[in-house]
């Protein structure tokens, strides 16, 4: 009988399992900061901008985050490769604009939390729009929304392996391919799995914690 | 002729290939909405099933639940997808089973976004006021009607909203089973691609996954509308069906994934 679990395949796929391991973190921090970054600016122009901006804006996010990162990533790769040498950049731009449009609605929630005199205290004192924002909105939002972000990192950080759709060389792609090589899958993909779970449930226990202090 | 250019000279054409194709895109948006409903099925039963068990009086049942939910809300749906797909059938006897491509994705997606909609669950029964755990003892209801006829119906209005979010995340999940050979709505444009251009192919894609989104957006607006008129919070369905095509977002309960 052979046996179903082998140490000798789990401790083989293991360097292959790291290096994509790398990958897979690097996406989800570059990801995560052009989410944060152009999801904010996205709920500010959606709050103040005239609707001729602010409309066509909500609807291509609406569109954005309506349909599968899948298809995003493989049509975005088609398109860009003939100019940008990296797919990993590609992947990494595709997967932070996708989650730019579940951040922006963060955003908003967390900028319509702040409470109306706030505004009107900032109006009061004659404070420019651009300082309103910076000095007095902004900084109250994202602390209501700090939960809500971390999520979303550890979110965009389960859905790293969807880059396996154009083959950018990330821990569930290369367990895949470690599996296809060696005819056996249990190790490589198991590990991943584990890997992932090791990585993720000490974060979201870290963000629970985070909630119940802010709250 | 592909880019920009070449999907506005060649749509004529691209349009009528489409249609001669018809009868494979057909089949792909049925494998599609299929893995996408049962999926969402199999995610509501295990939903209420761990989102309950976790408010459970007994620490056993409790603790199981959690175990269950963070494990499959820890690994990704993809090692989840691969894991049952490659890993499954070489396990040794009894269970070393090859198990149908769709029955593959659906219990996968229906797992993972299980999972996360335990937590919905969970949350929107906890934040039913505590007054109305009060009353049903004050009128002498047993618990487990009052969970039936009271909790639950309120909890049902307060969840949906996460709960659509979380059916339109499945439902983009789901592009993803072409790779465990389900060929699905995305497979079958991809099938296209090399006659019509990336553009349009792409942008067809896209386009419908975004029609299929809106189908579940009115479907959950719609339950909505309903759950809240059943518990006399709102307007009957005849009344508001204006409020069913109003978009997604901005309100889920559990302030989204993870």
């Amino acid at each position: 009988m052979s046996s179903w679990w082998s140490w000798e395949h789990a401790i083989g796929a293991l360097p292959t399992l790291l290096d994509g391991f790398k990958i897979t973190l690097l996406a989800t921090v570059l990801g995560t900061l052009i989410a944060l970054v152009l999801g904010l600016i996205v709920a500010i122009i959606r709050r103040s901008a005239p609707s001729i901006v602010s409309a066509p804006v909500t609807g291509v996010v609406e569109f954005v985050r309506m349909t599968p990162l899948v298809v995003q990533l493989v049509f975005a790769n088609l398109v860009l490769s003939p100019y940008v040498d990296s797919t990993l950049a590609i992947g990494i731009w595709v997967l932070g604009i996708h989650y730019t449009t579940y951040m922006a609605e963060v955003y908003r929630a967390g900028i319509d939390a702040v409470p109306t005199g706030q505004w009107e205290a900032a109006t009061a004192l004659s404070l420019p729009r651009s300082r309103t924002w910076r000095a007095v909105i902004v900084p109250q939002a994202i602390r209501n929304t700090l939960p809500a972000l971390g999520n979303y990192a550890i979110s965009m950080f389960k859905e790293t392996p969807f880059f396996f759709v154009i083959y950018i060389p990330e821990m569930v792609r290369n367990a895949q391919t470690y599996g296809g090589d060696t005819f056996r899958y249990t190790e490589a993909i198991t590990l991943a799995g584990l890997i992932f779970l090791a990585a993720s449930y000490p974060t979201s226990l870290l963000i629970r914690r985070l909630e119940k202090k802010l709250a | 002729m592909d880019g920009v250019i070449g999907f506005f000279a060649d749509l004529g054409p691209n349009l009528q290939l489409l249609l001669d194709r018809s009868p494979q895109i057909i089949e792909g948006v049925r494998v599609t909405v299929l893995a996408t409903v049962l999926g969402a099925l199999l995610a509501l039963l295990i939903a209420f099933v761990f989102g309950i068990a976790q408010l459970s009086k007994a620490a056993v049942v409790r603790w199981v639940a959690r175990i269950f939910v963070e494990f499959f809300r820890g690994t990704s749906l993809v090692v989840q997808l691969f894991w049952l797909f490659f890993v499954l059938p070489q396990l040794p006897y009894p269970l070393g089973f090859r198990l149908d491509p769709l029955l593959v994705a659906v219990l996968a997606l229906g797992l993972n976004y299980g999972a996360y909609a335990a937590e919905v669950v969970r949350g929107s029964i906890n934040s039913v006021p505590k007054g109305q755990y009060e009353a049903l003892s004050a009128l002498s209801i047993s618990p487990a009607r009052g969970m039936v006829r009271v909790i639950i119906p309120q909890a049902w209005a307060l969840m949906i909203p996460s709960l659509s979010n979380l059916w339109i995340q499945l439902l983009k999940g789901s592009a993803i089973v072409g790779s465990i050979t389900l060929y699905d709505l995305f497979f079958q444009v991809e099938q296209v691609r090399d006659r019509t251009g990336t553009w349009f192919a792409y942008l067809f894609a896209l386009l419908a996954y975004f029609l299929i989104a809106w189908v579940i957006v009115v479907i959950m607006n719609a339950l909505e509308v309903r759950a809240k008129h059943s518990i006399g919070r709102g307007p009957a369905l005849r009344e508001a069906w204006r409020s069913l095509f109003r978009p997604p977002g901005g309100k889920t309960a559990e302030g989204g994934l993870a």
